[in-house]
């Protein structure tokens, strides 16, 4: 028996409603998504600016209820955290980013830790916060600095090495083949010519990565805590940092100068985060044409 | 010479398998940390709604259940507003769709906890006083909504976490959407088809898998997404009645619960923290999983 197609005959005044109905439902889409990161922005923007102020910036947060103080410690702080996380994660995890694209192409191993740090990617980031809790805190018998760049720092190791892999994989195999044909050794070849060449990639993508963690806080809850001290004992004491602040200030209180403050520190962070985030697309964008 | 090579090239494979350390630590640590949990009360941890540290009775039930919910709230609000934000983009020319698309990325770039206050000065009073009051005058769906609404609760959470899993669904589905042969799509178009159905019936049967990957990859997401959930779910640790309800999610009630809390209290916080974990990782593998299935035709090398 033959197939024989049943035809369906559909009035084409349906099918081009049809059409023009995905039309607006997909321009209407675009305009929610755009709009509603426009909206957020402007609401830090307004309601940061009418806060902030040089008091703000340069004056230490005081306790709870008492009216006035700042941010400046909590700034501080989170920029010791944050720039002690890359300090600590990037030269391991170029490493490794560097054994994946270099020396394990096509090995079981590689596959392996490739899927380990792509589970480790889409870790939900409060259950590295447990894991350095039980890691540093418990041990330690007290919240510290410390345990939040660990924190942090864990977080960051998987982001960074798959940049670092994607970025050396682009690196053509002709060059690899010329410095190893110049008589170089591969850890020369690796660190003078393929690094140099992915460089612009590979600061991208530290610097993207910092970008994320900085504004990171569920790790931070129980690892670096908050205080309203200068971060001075970074070993020994919770630190105070912009992202716990701003969920303590607006969570845990009723106090409009709390929420004031909440609204200047959420504004400074999220200028910091755009910031970046432009600037390496706007650099590295011009670079790659 | 060679000597320094075989060090680095080892160095280089040490500092790779921390990876796996890694994620063997977080696995063995919360495993190990909620052993007490589940000598006490067994598998039935899982669907008991006990949560009473005066009386050490604890159940994970009520926070695997809002997860669930407000992902799937998450999922249904943000799967078709992906994709048809998706085909916007591949579908006009480049001077509209390139600035649109990066603002799009830059939706990811905010921090999460920017997204949970906004959810609480500005997103939830609205919910209170103009869309709430507008979805319960809707008759016939008080069995979906529930009765009270405050502007917290589940409905709210879900909003924000679906914007947050968008730019990184929507970075998917683009892939996928441009990875479609153009032949196929220009055979669609000259068999007479619209662009509804070429892109129903060529683009989404061809990129299913990818589609099923970015969806997946939103839903890892959403799942461990801490702050934006924790300023508006309500934190109540009660079965929700409806979208309306406050409730609670695993990871905002470790947030709320752990660093004040002891004992079996704690290994029972350790207990939900692994569900999550073993959740995450499923959802990661299912997810890499059907990307690995696309990736070379989506020009990948891995």
């Amino acid at each position: 028996m033959t197939h024989t197609p049943t035809i369906r005959r559909r009035p084409l005044l349906f099918r081009r409603l049809g059409d023009s109905l995905l039309s607006a439902f997909s321009l209407a889409s675009i305009i929610v998504a755009v709009g509603s990161m426009a909206w957020i922005l402007a609401t830090v923007l307004i309601h940061g600016s009418a806060a902030i102020g040089a008091d703000i910036l340069f004056s230490p947060s005081k306790p709870y209820g008492e009216p006035g103080g700042g941010i400046a410690n909590a700034l501080l702080g989170s920029l010791f955290i944050t720039l002690g996380a890359a300090l600590l994660a990037v030269p391991p995890a170029m490493a490794a980013g560097i054994y994946l694209a270099e020396y394990g192409k096509g090995r079981r191993v590689a596959d392996i830790l490739r899927f380990c740090a792509n589970v480790l990617m889409g870790l939900p980031s409060i259950l590295v916060g447990l894991f350095v809790y039980v890691l540093i805190v418990m041990p330690a018998g007290h919240f510290s600095g410390l345990a939040g760049t660990v924190a942090l720092a864990i977080i960051m190791f998987p982001v960074v090495m798959r940049t670092t892999e994607d970025m050396m994989a682009m690196v053509p195999d002709t060059m690899r083949e010329s410095a190893l044909a110049l008589g170089m050794t591969r850890m020369r070849t690796i660190l003078c010519i393929i690094a140099r060449s992915s460089k612009n990639g590979l600061a991208t993508g530290v610097l993207l990565s910092l970008a994320r963690v900085s504004g990171e806080t569920a790790p931070l809850l129980f690892t670096a805590m908050f205080a309203d001290t200068w971060p001075t004992g970074f070993f020994r004491e919770p630190v105070a940092n912009i992202p716990v602040l701003i969920t303590e200030y607006t969570t845990n209180s009723p106090f409009e100068s709390m929420h004031a403050l909440g609204w200047a520190a959420a504004l400074v962070i999220a200028a910091c985060v755009l910031l970046v985030n432009i600037l390496t697309r706007i650099i590295f964008h011009e670079q790659k044409h | 010479m060679q000597r320094t090579d075989a060090i680095f090239k080892l160095a280089c494979l040490l500092c790779a398998c921390l990876a796996g350390l890694l994620m063997l630590g977080v696995l063995v640590q919360l495993s190990g940390h909620s052993l007490e949990a589940w000598q006490r009360f067994g598998l039935g941890f899982l669907w008991s709604c006990e949560w009473d540290p005066a009386r050490e009775l604890f159940g994970a039930w009520p926070n695997i259940v809002g997860t669930l919910l407000t992902t799937a709230v998450a999922l249904c609000l943000a799967i078709p507003l992906s994709f048809v934000s998706a085909l916007f983009v591949t579908e006009t020319p480049g001077w509209i769709s390139r600035p649109l698309s990066h603002a799009v990325d830059l939706l990811a770039a905010i921090p999460s906890v920017i997204y949970g206050m906004w959810g609480l000065f500005v997103l939830a009073p609205l919910m209170q006083e103009h869309v709430q009051p507008a979805l319960a005058a809707i008759p016939g769906t008080a069995w979906l909504f529930g009765e009270d609404y405050n502007g917290f609760g589940f409905l709210t959470a879900g909003l924000i976490l679906a914007l947050m899993i968008l730019p990184y669904m929507g970075a998917v589905m683009r892939d996928v959407l441009r990875m479609t042969p153009p032949m196929l799509r220009e055979a669609a178009y000259g068999a007479g088809c619209t662009r509804l159905e070429a892109t129903r019936d060529v683009v989404m049967r061809y990129g299913i898998r990818g589609i099923t990957g970015g969806i997946f990859i939103g839903m890892g997401r959403a799942l461990g997404e801490t702050m934006a959930v924790l300023f508006v779910i309500g934190n109540i640790m009660e079965l929700p009645e409806g979208l309306f309800s406050g409730g609670t999610t695993i990871s905002a009630t470790l947030a709320n619960n752990f660093a004040e809390s002891r004992g079996l209290e704690q290994s029972s916080l350790f207990a939900l923290g692994l569900i999550l974990l073993v959740m995450s990782i499923g959802i990661q593998a299912i997810s890499r999983y059907y990307l690995h299935m696309t990736s070379a035709r989506r020009g990948e090398k891995h």
